[in-house]
């Protein structure tokens, strides 16, 4: 049953074109039957009868009052429709305003409401203030501004993060999106390898290099110098990897930045490795340890990152998934690393590795004189013992040999509530004890039964060096280690790499603290750009060279720069926006 | 705590809901409240003798001798001197005057009744264009076409509103912005929509053929003939936007030759003033900047309200009224978005694809941006008795949208 619903507006001109048009619009809606929207004369009203569209509304229309009325397959569909019809009145269909420039971000926003990035080079006192202007409209900032307080940085960073928007600054000079450069910028393929960057003129290398190499790109994200610092914490850095991390045409991330926080960078490489793809990292100033973590690949410099680059985007490696740690198995409190060796080198490698994941590891023969132990005999925080050295050695067998020494260790640190992990070499093969494995599977197991009496979890991990041609047979030997619990690998990297992620993780400092980021909506980011420029009026000319849309602002100071009524202006705003 | 975005989008909806309909024509004396015998309004906010401006002057003094309380220029401005009459702004008196504006309380004047606030807003009797009296000019002929005005025009104006049963505003202007009228200085289309729509009454109503004649001709041959009916309409959308507790929203703007002035939403009965600025205009043959006197008038009421200079990208024409190229209209309206917060629901702009017009100036704005409110005016001489001398541009000064500023802040402990 056909439902017919009217609204009559008195005092109220429209151009008849634009009531044909409503009409239409009503007439196209979902439901809708039909529609008429006609000023009340009787002429009029006469027309609607015949089409069935009338009600006693509509009978007592005047001449001079506008007549809106829909007949609609229910009740909803006809009063949704009415609902409408102001948003129908109103909506617009072109820009006419092309060449006009607004004085502010909020009169570009009437101009062009899609746009999506806003660009920003005024002076640094007043940068802030655009950027959150900017912000509060939902957009991306490109902020190219300088001389903006660390402070300015993290308040804007938190007030994005929290939107999911990314802010590209301060001092960031470069950025490329969807093939368009911001700022200073090269024109590069478009292809697979996303970048994000802390390092302006790094970005332009990295990405003219990838072109050069016949790769392209997705994104360069610039993030300023400051992003990785310990006070800012990386936010736009993370946010930006992150992105990528989920952009299904980035297949190969590239990380570049000047001397990082130390900090900062593990947690920047902690969440890199969880990004699913390659990622190539080159933090200047930072050795890499190793070429390769899992799916992070270290470069030696900038061209040797974008060569890494296209050759994963053009080669795609295989990735192993990340090991389950299962930390849940960890009582509260445990959270250290002890390392039983019976080889000097394997030890002396651990140590090395080990800094990747943790600051500081003792160790009898330490690589670095800081870290000696005071006493061999007794463990500190995280500790790897060479029981092969001297000290031990006097008046006994070389532990390759004689398992005691390193048994009753591993019970005494099994016995410490401290520690999580206990990291041990079975070196076999001639020479070597007839079957180590045999005593030490067991005590590996009485060790982890004793832990677990206390409440406890204890990992054992084995690196195990030898082959299936020796004496002792090198699967004869992992089986019974197995069997006693251990965690085994024949890699001592590998071993210790395990028994690294596994502290790294239990000494996780809370950082979930501070506020998680929304994501970024990359549906939004991998739109074409469309500009709001504020400054550098080149900035948008680059732009428009590049066909891309932009509405320059012809912005001055706040209140002429008067500080006292902008400072009001200021207040008046933050009382808005709570 | 106050939420000024609340505040100013109910001060704007009030401001743009208001639905003035001209009602009738009558006495100042029997329809403005509180209107007295030795009560003179007038244009802009509070002024003394010693400081009023020349063509405010001129109006006095031909208030007094077409009142016949002087018989000439020097004793009506003796009288005025005196002290025996008091000086009072229209606009706190719900009325308001274009140029100089002065009621008397004999002045016929204009009833506009909004009907969805029940606000009542009253305006004199438009003279034209030229030498007149809210000008400055007294002169003979200029009394004897007030006395007409008065005596004949308006009471069968009177009878042909009553008749009609009233000319809603709204939508006339609605109408009038789609034909080229800005709805202040440009007003061609508002006058002849207006005089048609009061034709078959002051045909019905006049005493006798001649009288109709001579209404109909006055009317159909004066551009701002509805120019006083529409300021009172818009004073009637400016009283539904006042008061408003937390806005920013100007409500009233004004000049009287001498100061301007203006009253924000929020912020109660207080004027915030200073120096009438000068107006960029073009000329009449034979006068020059020199002649000019500083903006004058309470015909910015229509800007105040969404139309005016801020509706001038629906009236390019106007801009050879002013001086400048189509463009700059549209530019001007334009930047007029800037500083309000609303577009209008029922003024629209065909040329910006039927865009309402800017509404509701905001003071944060203006002053945010250092962009003052543009207004299209006509140029009085700066002596009495001469009358009109050009017309422009001129744009609002800023300091008093900064104090306004400082004292919402204070009165809101921002």
């Amino acid at each position: 049953m056909s439902v017919i619903k009217a609204e009559i507006r008195s005092g109220v001109y429209y151009d008849s074109a634009v009531l044909m048009q409503l009409q239409r619009s009503l007439a196209d809606l979902p439901g809708v039957e039909d529609a008429g929207v006609i000023m009340g004369t009787p002429t009029n009203k006469e027309l609607l009868a015949r089409v069935d569209l009338v009600t006693s509304e509509v009978e007592q229309a005047k001449e001079n009052d506008l007549v809106i009325v829909v007949r609609a397959g229910d009740e909803r569909a006809a009063n949704d429709a009415l609902q409408r019809v102001d948003e129908l009145l109103s909506a617009r269909k072109s820009s006419i305003q092309q060449d006009y420039r607004p004085r502010s971000l909020e009169g570009a926003q009437s101009m062009m409401p899609d746009a999506n990035w806003v660009l920003i080079s005024v002076a640094g006192r007043y940068a802030a203030g655009v950027a959150r202007e900017a912000l509060r409209l939902n957009k991306h900032v490109f902020l190219f501004s300088d001389n903006v307080s660390v402070e300015e940085e993290i308040s804007l960073k938190a007030e994005a993060a929290h939107k999911g928007l990314l802010v590209m600054g301060p001092d960031c000079g470069t950025a490329m999106i969807n093939g368009v450069g911001l700022g200073f910028a090269n024109k590069v393929r478009r292809g697979p390898i996303g970048v994000v960057a802390a390092a302006g003129t790094g970005l332009q290398q990295v990405a003219s290099r990838i072109d050069q190499l016949g790769g392209g790109m997705t994104f360069g994200i610039g993030t300023g110098g400051r992003d990785l610092s310990e006070k800012v914490g990386g936010v736009t850095f993370l946010m930006g990897l992150d992105a990528l991390s989920r952009d299904p045409d980035t297949k190969v991330i590239v990380l570049v930045s000047k001397p990082p926080s130390p900090k900062v960078a593990d947690q920047v490489l902690r969440v890199a490795r969880k990004a699913g793809k390659p990622v190539v990292v080159n933090f200047i100033g930072r050795t890499p340890i190793s070429r390769r973590v899992g799916n992070l690949f270290f470069a030696s410099g900038l061209d040797d990152a974008a060569a890494l680059a296209v050759e994963l985007a053009k080669n795609p490696p295989v990735l192993e998934a990340e090991a389950d740690l299962k930390l849940e198995r960890f009582a509260p409190g445990q959270k250290y690393l002890r390392g039983l060796f019976s080889g000097g080198t394997l030890a002396y490698e651990a140590q090395h590795l080990l800094t990747e994941y943790v600051p500081k590891v003792y160790a009898n023969a330490p690589i670095n004189k800081e870290n000696k132990l005071k006493d061999s005999l007794v463990s500190v925080e995280h500790t790897i013992v060479d029981l092969g050295e001297d000290e031990f050695t006097v008046g006994r067998l070389h532990p390759m040999m004689d398992n005691d020494l390193r048994i009753r260790r591993l019970m005494e640190e099994a016995d410490d509530p401290e520690v999580a992990v206990i990291l041990m070499d079975v070196v076999i093969g001639f020479g070597s004890h007839p079957d180590p494995a045999s005593e030490l599977g067991p005590a590996i197991a009485e060790a982890k039964a004793k832990a677990e009496k206390s409440g406890r979890y204890l990992e054992v991990v084995v690196v195990c060096t030898g082959t299936e041609e020796d004496p002792q047979k090198l699967s004869h030997q992992i089986h019974q280690l197995k069997q006693g619990g251990a965690w085994v690998e024949t890699s001592n990297e590998a071993a210790v790499r395990y028994a690294g992620q596994i502290i790294q993780a239990l000494n996780q400092p809370a950082e979930q603290s501070q506020p998680m980021a929304a994501p970024v909506d990359l549906e939004v980011l991998k739109k074409p750009v469309k500009a709001f420029n504020v400054g550098l009026e080149s900035f948008a000319e680059n732009l428009t060279a590049q066909e891309t849309p932009v509405v320059h602002v012809d912005w001055r100071p706040p209140a002429g720069g008067n500080e006292k009524l902008a400072s009001i202006l200021e207040r008046m705003k933050k009382l808005s926006s709570n | 705590m106050i939420n000024i975005e609340e505040a100013n989008r109910k001060a704007v909806e009030n401001m743009m809901e208001a639905r003035p309909v001209v009602v009738g024509v009558a006495p100042a004396k029997e329809v403005i409240p509180g209107m007295t015998d030795n009560l003179l309004l007038h244009a802009g906010p509070p002024v003394t003798w010693e400081r009023m401006s020349g063509p405010m002057k001129g109006n006095m003094i031909g208030a007094l001798l077409f009142e016949g309380k002087a018989k000439d220029a020097k004793e009506a401005e003796a009288m005025l001197a005196s002290g025996k009459f008091t000086f009072a702004p229209c606009h706190d008196y719900a009325s308001v005057g274009p140029m100089a504006g002065v009621i008397s309380p004999e002045m016929m004047v204009y009833i506009v009744e909004d009907q969805v606030f029940g606000n009542k807003a009253y305006s004199g009797l438009n003279e034209g264009r030229g030498k007149v009296m809210r000008m400055g000019a007294y002169s003979e002929d200029v009394i004897q076409r007030m006395r007409w005005l008065n005596e004949v025009f308006g009471p069968t104006v009177d009878a042909a509103l009553k008749s009609s049963g009233g000319i809603d505003l709204r939508s006339l202007l609605g109408k009038a912005l789609h034909m080229g009228d800005d709805g202040h200085n440009r007003l061609d289309a508002a006058s002849i929509l207006f005089t048609t729509l009061l034709a078959p009454h002051v045909s019905k109503v006049a005493k006798n053929s001649d009288i109709a004649f001579d209404v109909l001709k006055f009317m159909g041959e004066n551009a701002l003939t509805i120019l006083n009916p529409v300021m009172a309409g818009c004073k009637t959308a400016s009283m539904a936007a006042h008061g408003v507790e937390g806005s920013t929203v100007v409500s009233i703007m004004g000049r009287n030759g001498t100061d301007f002035g203006l009253k924000v939403s929020g912020l109660g009965d207080r004027w915030f003033t200073a120096p009438a600025p000068h107006v960029k205009a073009l000329y009449f043959a034979g006068f020059t900047e020199k002649d000019a006197n500083p903006d004058i008038g309470d015909s910015v009421i229509t800007e105040t309200t969404g139309i005016g200079g801020f509706a001038m990208a629906a009236a390019p024409a106007i801009v050879t009224f002013i001086g400048g190229t189509a463009q700059d209209a549209i530019r001007t309206t334009l930047d007029m978005y800037e500083i309000t917060t609303a577009e209008h629901k029922y003024y629209t702009i065909p040329y910006l694809d039927f865009r309402g017009t800017p509404t509701g100036v905001d003071i944060r704005k203006v002053v945010e941006k250092q962009l003052p409110p543009r207004v299209n005016t006509g140029v009085a001489h700066k002596d009495p008795g001469v009358g009109q001398v050009g017309a422009g541009v001129v744009s609002m000064p800023m300091s008093a949208f900064e104090d306004a500023l400082i004292a919402f802040a204070d009165k809101y402990g921002i």
